[in-house]
């Protein structure tokens, strides 16, 4: 509240002139309303992200197998942080709002968990080679086309 | 939250900040930028960011149906996302991905520079990010178009040879001739056992071929014989002129690699129209900008606007690995 109160305080003492010249007076440490964040950071959170930017295209070319994913999805997250704390003002922002996002999040995480459960149990046995409609056209189309051949599938 | 239920409930104490409070609401009965229900500035402020933030928690449920659909088609059938992968073009997502982590530091600075009240740098970062909204949409335009024109869409259009292909899809129906050295066709010469086979029939002969050769009607006329044995050169000339081959003839072709381009485009294009809303919402930011409504006081919308900026830079930081990055 003291920011807002010092902001009265210089909004009466400019009323009289108008406009938004008494803007510039205010100085930078002391925004009226929410944070300021230092430009330095904000540079240094972008070249932060285009650094990982870069890794994350270079790790593709690497084969570590299954672990390709983990390290994407990894990177992903650390940029989403990186983004929400800084460009967001998630770091200095009520911590409600930070509640709200990362709730929302974890429950379509939880919601993904499931689905990915349910889809290894039995989807294997729902889809079998190409679905009727794919395998008409080919049929017309495009005879001879090497999809036709279906492989089974081996999870 | 705090400050919203604290606030009326101070004005029961007698103290500072009754006094304070008073004071501040006396003088913003004039002030423009300050809606009447609101206490001050910062309570205004903070409620505009609570509403934003429900909003960007729906946009995540929003694209989170997405990601689990995407989720669940990779579980089933990663040998298709592994393969499909490589027909996306890494240099331009990552230019886009660039381009966006470039607008999302514009805007960032933007909200900084709206709050120390410097208007012509706000306005100047809102333009770059403008830029870079309409720059991700050109990039994405000419990627959408490539593969739209070589039938790498969803559905069954993803199994129907593009126009242009033609010459190509008469070699397919040859290659796939009963002849038992068909197997062994490579990619890069699909006609050469099929062709001889064929060139050495009368004429009178060829409708007699056409149903075990499942040829395309009017193929296996004379006319079309003799185009028939121009198709060599015909398939390697437009081989070199695109540079690339048909994934319809591609021998490592997966089944059902149609749904990872039906999740490609239902992603990138929800994306896409984020975008472009939020293209819009610059404009809007500009010439309210320039009108010169924003200050260090109130600046609300451009940081509100600002926060879905970033979202959607955020959804594609998530989308460039899962699409562009498989290995």
């Amino acid at each position: 509240m003291s920011h807002a109160t010092h902001a009265q305080g210089t909004h009466a003492a400019h009323a009289g002139h108008g406009g938004h010249d008494g803007h510039g007076a205010h100085g930078e440490g002391h925004p009226l309303v929410g944070h300021l964040v230092p430009a330095g950071t904000l540079v240094a959170t972008a070249l932060a992200l285009l650094v990982l930017t870069a890794i994350t295209v270079a790790v593709r070319y690497v084969d570590v197998g299954e672990f390709n994913i983990h390290i994407a999805i990894g990177i992903a997250v650390i940029k989403a942080t990186l983004v929400a704390l800084f460009f967001m003002h998630l770091r200095w922002d009520r911590p409600f709002n930070m509640l709200m996002f990362v709730a929302c999040i974890l429950f379509v995480v939880l919601m993904m968990a499931f689905c990915v459960m349910d889809t290894r149990q039995y989807a294997n046995l729902q889809f079998v080679g190409n679905p009727p409609a794919v395998e008409n056209v080919l049929k017309e189309k495009a005879p001879g086309a090497p999809v036709a051949k279906f492989t089974p599938y081996t999870p | 939250m705090s400050s919203i239920t604290a606030e009326p409930a101070s004005h029961g104490h007698a103290g500072a900040h009754d006094a304070h409070g008073h004071g501040a609401h006396g003088e913003h009965a004039h002030d423009p930028t300050l809606a009447h229900h609101f206490e001050s500035h910062a309570q205004q402020f903070d409620s505009a960011k609570l509403g934003m933030w429900l909003f960007l928690a729906t946009e995540v449920l929003f694209f989170g149906g997405l990601f689990v659909a995407y989720a669940v088609l990779r579980n089933r059938f990663p040998e298709v996302f592994s393969y499909a992968s490589h027909y996306l073009d890494t240099t331009m997502g990552g230019v886009n991905t660039a381009v966006l982590i470039v607008s999302s530091l514009t805007m960032a600075l933007a909200v900084r520079f709206a709050q120390v009240g410097k208007k012509g740098a706000m306005l100047l970062c809102l333009w770059l990010t403008l830029a870079g909204a309409a720059g991700f949409m050109v990039i994405k335009y000419f990627e959408y178009e490539h593969k739209i024109h070589a039938h790498l869409v969803w559905g069954t259009t993803f199994y129907v040879p593009p126009e242009g292909h033609t010459g190509a899809e008469e070699s397919k129906a040859l290659a796939a001739a009963p002849e038992p050295s068909a197997a062994g066709v490579t990619v890069a010469d699909p006609t050469a056992p099929a062709l001889p086979v064929l060139a050495a029939l009368p004429a009178v002969d060829a409708p007699a071929i056409k149903p075990a050769a499942r040829a395309p009607a009017g193929l296996a006329t004379t006319h079309e014989m003799a185009r028939a044995e121009g198709i060599k050169e015909h398939v390697s000339r437009e081989q070199t002129e695109h540079q690339e081959k048909l994934h319809l003839e591609d021998r490592k072709l997966p089944p059902n690699t149609h749904l990872f381009f039906a999740v490609y485009y239902a992603m990138t294009g929800l994306h896409g129209v984020h975008v472009v809303v939020g293209g819009f919402m610059l404009a809007w930011l500009i010439w309210r900008g320039m009108r010169g409504d924003f200050g260090p006081k109130y600046y609300t919308p451009v940081d509100v606007g600002g926060l879905y900026w970033h979202i959607v830079d955020l959804v594609w930081i998530f989308l460039f690995p899962l699409f562009y990055l498989i290995h």
